[in-house]
C-alpha cells in the first residue's frame, strides 16, 4: 500500500483570509436581518472593522511568518507568505478600507450603499489577497477571477445608468478575453514544464529550459493577459471607458487596490516563476512601457473629463511601473513596489476629490468643475494641488521619489535611452496636471455652492493628501520597507 | 572647517515656517496680521543669515557651516548643507531681497494677501536651500519645489496673459531639470551609490560621458539663466508676474542658473567645459549683443528690463567660460550687482504701475515734474544698469571685459558693446518716461513716493554704491573658492 501523503495545510498562515471570509458571510446575514434605517451604519462599521482587524492580523505576520528567511507555505504550497505578500496585503486592506470611507456619502446619496456593494468589495479584497500570496498557477487564477467577477458586478451596480452598464459590459468582455489569454499561456507553460507550482516552474525554467520555444510562446500570452489587468498599452482600451462610465466610487476602487494586486500577480508570475526567462519578457515590457508612457501622457492632454484624464494618467503611471519591473533586479522590483504604493495613495486622493465636489444628481467629473476651487475652499484646493504635483513627480512630494526610484532602477539596468524618454514624457504629463492647478487657482468658479463632507471623509482626505507631503519629506521608511519585503521574498 | 551649526538650516526653515504661519491668516480681517508676520519672518530670516557673513572663513575653499544627516538611506541621500565663497553671498542676497519684496507688497497686494506673502517666504527658504545643498538630490528637491510657489505667484497675481506665462515658465524649467535628474542618477551609479556633489566632482569620466552630462546640466541651467536661444520664457514671465515676482525672478532665480554652471557643469565635466567653451561663449555674446538690440526695441518697460537682464546674464556666462580669475569673479560680482539693480528697476516700474496701471513707455513722460524724488531713484538705477563707474554695475562688467581681453580681443570688444547698448536702451527709456513735458492727465495727477517706497529704494541705492565703490570685501569672500574651482577645471578629469 503506497504511503498516504497528508498535505501540509498550515491554516494558521491563512488566518487573515479566513477571518475576512467568515466576516463577509456574517455581514451578508447582518444585511438581511437589519432594518432599513440602521442598515447603512451597520454595514459601514462592520466592514471597516473587518478590514482593519484583517490588517492588524497581517501586521502580526510581519514578524511571525514562516521560517528563518521569513517565508511560509500553506495548503500544500499553493499559498505563500513572504515579505512581499504581507506588505502588499496590508496595503490592499487599508486602501479598501479607505475606499469604503470615501465612498459612503457618495453612494448613499445615489442609493448604492447597499449590502451588495460591501459584499462585492470584500470578496474582491479576498481575491486580491489570494492573488498576491498564491504560489500556484491555479490559486493565482482563482484569486484573479474572484477579484475580476466582483469588479464587473461593482461597475454594473448602478444598473439604471446606461454608461455604467456599457462600461461593465466592456470590462467584462475584455476581462474575460484577457483571462483566456492568460490561461492559454499558463497551459503552455504547464505543457513545457509539467508543473503548475511557481517554485517548481521557476527551477525548471532556470535550468536548461529557458530557451524552449513553448515557454517563450506561452510567455507572450501570459504577458498579454497580465498587461490587460495592469492596463498598459496596447491592452489599455478598457481603462478610459470603465473609469469614465463606472460610478466614481467604483472607479476609485478599480484604480487603487486592484493595481496593487495586479503588481503582486505580475511579480509572482514573471519574477518568481519565470525569472529564468527574464531576457524574454524584458523586451516585451520595454515596448509596452514606451507605448504606455507615450500614449498615456499625450492622449491625457486632449481629455475634458477628469475621470478620463486620470484614466490616461493611470496608463502612463503603469508605464513608469514597468520601468521598475523590467530592470529584473531585486532593487528594481522594490522600486516598482514603492511606485505602486505611492501611485495608489495619489490616485485615491484624486478620485476622492471628484467625489467631494459631486452632489446628488451631479457628477463633478468635468475639468471645468474644478474651476476656482481656491476661491471656494483654499484648503481643498491646496490638497488637490499636492495630489497633482505629486502625480507630476515634483518634489518634495511622494510621486517624485517613486519616479526617482524606478528611473534609478532602469538606468542601473543600462536603459539610459528609456530613462531619457520617460523623462521627456513626464514633462508632457506635467502639462495636464498643471492645467488642473491652473483651473483651481487661476480661474473664477462656475459654481459657488458650499462643499459639504462628513468628518470622516474630510479627515481621511487630509491625511491622505498630507501623507503625500509627509512621505515626500521622509520617504526612507517606506522605501526600506519595500526593499526588505522584496528581499524576504522568493 | 567650522564645527557643525544650524545656521544654514535656519536660513531655510525660518522663512518656510513663517510662510506656513502666514498662510493661516487668510481672512480679510487678518490682512495686516499676515503682513506683519511675513515682515517679521523675512527680517528674522535675514538676521539668521547674517552670521554667515560674520563668521565666514575667507582662507578656505572647503564647504563651511556644514550640516549632514542621513535622510533616505535606501539611496544614500543625505540632508547635507554647506556654503563656500561662491554660494554664501547668494544666501545673503536672497534673504535680503525677500525683505524688500515683503515691504514692496505692503499696500499693493490686496487680494489673497496671506497666500501671496506665504508663497514668497516659502520660496525664499527653498532658494536658500538651493544655494546651500551639497547633496544632489537635496539640491534637486529645492530646485524643483521652488517652481511650485513661482508658478502660483505668476498665475494668480500676474497680468492679463499670466496663465500662458506661468505654464510656459513651468514646463520650460521642468524639462531642463528632469534631464539634470537623469544625469544625477547616472552619476549616482558611476560613483557607486553616492549623491554627494563633491563625489561627483572627483569621479573620473570619459570625454563623451562628460559631454553628455554637460549637455544635461546645460539644459537645466541654460533655461534658468536664461541663455539665448532658450530665453523666451523670461520676457513673458517677467511681464506677467507681479512686481515681487519679477524682483525674485530677476534678482535670484536667474542666479541659480549661473550658480548651477559653477557648481555642476564646470567641476563635474571640466574637459567638456573646455571643449564646449567656444559654444558657450558664442551663446553668451549673442545674448549680450543681440538681446541688447532687442531691448532697445521694447515698448514695455518690464520687457525692456527683462531683456536687459538676459543681456547682463550673458556677461556672467561669458565670464565663467573664459576660465580666468577676473572673468569668474567678474561674473559673480555681476550676478550680485544685477541682483540689486534689476530688483531696483522692477521696483521702480512697480511704483509707476501701481499708480497708473500701465507698463507702456508711451503712457508716461515728464514724470519728474510730479514725482521728483522718484525721478532721482529712477535715474540713479538707470545709470547703474548702464554700468556707470562707481555703481556696482560697472565693477562686474569691467572685470569680465578685463578677463576676456586676455583670452581674445574680439570677445572683449563684443562684450564691451554692452556699455553702449546698455546705456542706450536704459537711458532712452529713462528719458522717455521721466523727462520731457508732462504727457497726460495720469502723469499730472501722480503722487510722489511715500516713506515705504523711499525706504526700500534707498536701501538699494546704498547697496549699489557700496558694491560699486568698495567691492573688495565681496571679492575676498569668493577669491579662494574661485581659485580652487579654476585649478580643478584646469586639471581635468581624463585619466
Amino acid at each position: 500500500m503506497p504511503p498516504v501523503i497528508i498535505p501540509v495545510m498550515n491554516f494558521a498562515l491563512a488566518a487573515p483570509e479566513i477571518f475576512l471570509l467568515i466576516m463577509t458571510c456574517i455581514i451578508m446575514l447582518v444585511d438581511l436581518y437589519s432594518a432599513e434605517e440602521n442598515r447603512e451604519g451597520r454595514l459601514y462599521f462592520l466592514s471597516l472593522f473587518t478590514l482593519i482587524v484583517t490588517a492588524i492580523m497581517l501586521c502580526m505576520q510581519v514578524s511571525a511568518a514562516g521560517d528563518s528567511a521569513g517565508i511560509g507555505f500553506a495548503f500544500n504550497r499553493m499559498f505563500i507568505i513572504d515579505g512581499m505578500s504581507v506588505l502588499l496585503r496590508i496595503a490592499i486592506t487599508l486602501s479598501v478600507a479607505m475606499v469604503i470611507v470615501y465612498s459612503r456619502a457618495y453612494l448613499a446619496a445615489r442609493k448604492l450603499f447597499s449590502g451588495e456593494f460591501i459584499l462585492l468589495i470584500l470578496f474582491a479584497t479576498l481575491g486580491m489577497m489570494v492573488m498576491v500570496s498564491a504560489n500556484h498557477f491555479v490559486s493565482l487564477y482563482l484569486g484573479l477571477e474572484l477579484l475580476a467577477l466582483s469588479s464587473y458586478a461593482m461597475v454594473a451596480l448602478n444598473r439604471d445608468s446606461v454608461t455604467s452598464s456599457e462600461a461593465a459590459m466592456k470590462y467584462f468582455i475584455l476581462g474575460a478575453l484577457a483571462s483566456g489569454l492568460l490561461l492559454y499561456g499558463l497551459s503552455m507553460i504547464y505543457g513545457a514544464t509539467g508543473s503548475l507550482d511557481v517554485t517548481t516552474v521557476a527551477k525548471i525554467i532556470e535550468g536548461s529550459r529557458a530557451n524552449d520555444p513553448l515557454i517563450t510562446f506561452g510567455l507572450v500570452f501570459v504577458v498579454a493577459g497580465l498587461s490587460f489587468k495592469l492596463g498598459v498599452v496596447p491592452f489599455h482600451m478598457w481603462i478610459p471607458d470603465v473609469y469614465h462610465g463606472a460610478p466614481t466610487a467604483m472607479t476609485l476602487f478599480i484604480g487603487s487596490a486592484p493595481k496593487i494586486a495586479a503588481f503582486g500577480f505580475i511579480m509572482r508570475i514573471l519574477a518568481d516563476s519565470m525569472g529564468g526567462a527574464v531576457g524574454d519578457w524584458q523586451n516585451l515590457l520595454i515596448i509596452m512601457a514606451v507605448l504606455s508612457l507615450a500614449l498615456g501622457n499625450i492622449v491625457a492632454i486632449a481629455q475634458t473629463n477628469l475621470k478620463r484624464m486620470l484614466a490616461y494618467s493611470t496608463i502612463s503611471h503603469m508605464g513608469f511601473l514597468l520601468l521598475g519591473i523590467l530592470s529584473g533586479t531585486k532593487s528594481g522590483y522594490s522600486s516598482a513596489m514603492f511606485y505602486i504604493l505611492s501611485y495608489t495613495m495619489m490616485t485615491m486622493a484624486g478620485f476622492a476629490m471628484i467625489m467631494l465636489l459631486s452632489r446628488t444628481g451631479f457628477e463633478a467629473d468635468r475639468l471645468e468643475d474644478l474651476k476656482g476651487l481656491n476661491q471656494r475652499s483654499p484648503w481643498y484646493a491646496f490638497l488637490m494641488l499636492m495630489v497633482m504635483f505629486s502625480m507630476a513627480g515634483i518634489p518634495p512630494l511622494l510621486g517624485f521619489w517613486a519616479k526617482l526610484a524606478v528611473l534609478e532602477a532602469a538606468l542601473n539596468a543600462g536603459y539610459t535611452w528609456l530613462v531619457v524618454f520617460a523623462v521627456l514624457m513626464s514633462v508632457i504629463g506635467a502639462f495636464y496636471y498643471l492645467r488642473i492647478i491652473k483651473l483651481m487657482y487661476f480661474d473664477a468658479p462656475l459654481d459657488a455652492s458650499p462643499i459639504i463632507a462628513t468628518a470622516g471623509f474630510r479627515g481621511l482626505l487630509a491625511v491622505n493628501a498630507f501623507g503625500l507631503l509627509a512621505l515626500g519629506l521622509f520617504p526612507g521608511a517606506l522605501m526600506t520597507a519595500c526593499l526588505n519585503a522584496i528581499q524576504r521574498s522568493l | 572647517m567650522q564645527s557643525s551649526s544650524l545656521i544654514l538650516s535656519m536660513t531655510i526653515w525660518v522663512p518656510i515656517l513663517a510662510g506656513v504661519l502666514t498662510l493661516f491668516l487668510n481672512s480679510d480681517q487678518q490682512k495686516n496680521a499676515a503682513r506683519w508676520v511675513a515682515l517679521a519672518g523675512s527680517l528674522f530670516g535675514l538676521a539668521v543669515a547674517i552670521p554667515l557673513w560674520m563668521n565666514f572663513d575667507n582662507s578656505t575653499a572647503a564647504m563651511q557651516f556644514v550640516e549632514r544627516t542621513s535622510w533616505v538611506s535606501r539611496f544614500n541621500i543625505n540632508y547635507a548643507l554647506g556654503v563656500d565663497g561662491i554660494s554664501m553671498l547668494f544666501v545673503l542676497l536672497n534673504s535680503f531681497t525677500t525683505v524688500l519684496v515683503v515691504i514692496a507688497a505692503w499696500e499693493v497686494i490686496q487680494e489673497k494677501v496671506s497666500q501671496y506673502l506665504a508663497a514668497f517666504l516659502i520660496m525664499s527658504g527653498l532658494i536658500n536651500g538651493v544655494f546651500s545643498a551639497t547633496d544632489a538630490i537635496l539640491f534637486y528637491l529645492f530646485f524643483e519645489a521652488m517652481l511650485i510657489p513661482m508658478f502660483l505667484i505668476i498665475g494668480v497675481w500676474g497680468g492679463p496673459n499670466r496663465v500662458y506665462a506661468a505654464v510656459k515658465f513651468f514646463l520650460y524649467t521642468l524639462l531642463g531639470s528632469l534631464l539634470m535628474l537623469a544625469a544625477f542618477i547616472y552619476l549616482y551609479n558611476v560613483t557607486n551609490g553616492s549623491f554627494d556633489i563633491s563625489d561627483f566632482h572627483r569621479v573620473a569620466l570619459s570625454q563623451d560621458v562628460q559631454i553628455m552630462l554637460f549637455l544635461a546640466f546645460f539644459a537645466s541651467f541654460a533655461v534658468k539663466v536664461p541663455m539665448w536661444p532658450v530665453h523666451t520664457w523670461l520676457p513673458d514671465a517677467h511681464v506677467e508676474a507681479p512686481t515681487g515676482g519679477s524682483v525674485i525672478l530677476a534678482a535670484i532665480t536667474l542666479k541659480i542658473g549661473a550658480y548651477g554652471f559653477l557648481r555642476f557643469n564646470l567641476p563635474i565635466a571640466p574637459d567638456a567645459s573646455h571643449a564646449l567653451a567656444g559654444f558657450m561663449i558664442t551663446l553668451s555674446l549673442i545674448a549680450v549683443v543681440y538681446i541688447g538690440f532687442v531691448a532697445l526695441a521694447q515698448a514695455d518697460m518690464k520687457k525692456l528690463v527683462a531683456y536687459s537682464s538676459i543681456s547682463h546674464m550673458g556677461f556672467v556666462t561669458l565670464g565663467f567660460f573664459i576660465f580666468n580669475v577676473q572673468g569668474m569673479e567678474g561674473g559673480l560680482v555681476q550676478m550680485i550687482s544685477h541682483g540689486f539693480i534689476s530688483a531696483a528697476m522692477f521696483l521702480c516700474i512697480g511704483v509707476l504701475y501701481d499708480r497708473v496701471h500701465s507698463r507702456e513707455i508711451s503712457a508716461y513722460g515728464g514724470v519728474v515734474n510730479t514725482m521728483p524724488k522718484f525721478a532721482f531713484f529712477a535715474v540713479f538705477f538707470g545709470m547703474a544698469n548702464a554700468g556707470l563707474p562707481a555703481t556696482s554695475g560697472f565693477v562686474g562688467e569691467f572685470m569680465v571685459i578685463l578677463g576676456a581681453i586676455k583670452v581674445n580681443f574680439w570677445y572683449a570688444f563684443l562684450a564691451a558693446t554692452t556699455l553702449i547698448l546698455g546705456a542706450a536702451y536704459t537711458l532712452w527709456m529713462v528719458k522717455r518716461v521721466i523727462f520731457g513735458e508732462v504727457a497726460n492727465d495720469n502723469v499730472r495727477t501722480l503722487t510722489d513716493i511715500n516713506g515705504r517706497e523711499m525706504l526700500f529704494l534707498s536701501v538699494l541705492v546704498a547697496a549699489v554704491l557700496v558694491m560699486g565703490i568698495y567691492p573688495q570685501p565681496v571679492t575676498e569672500v569668493m577669491h579662494v573658492s574661485v581659485d580652487a574651482l579654476l585649478k580643478h577645471v584646469a586639471a581635468g578629469k581624463l585619466n
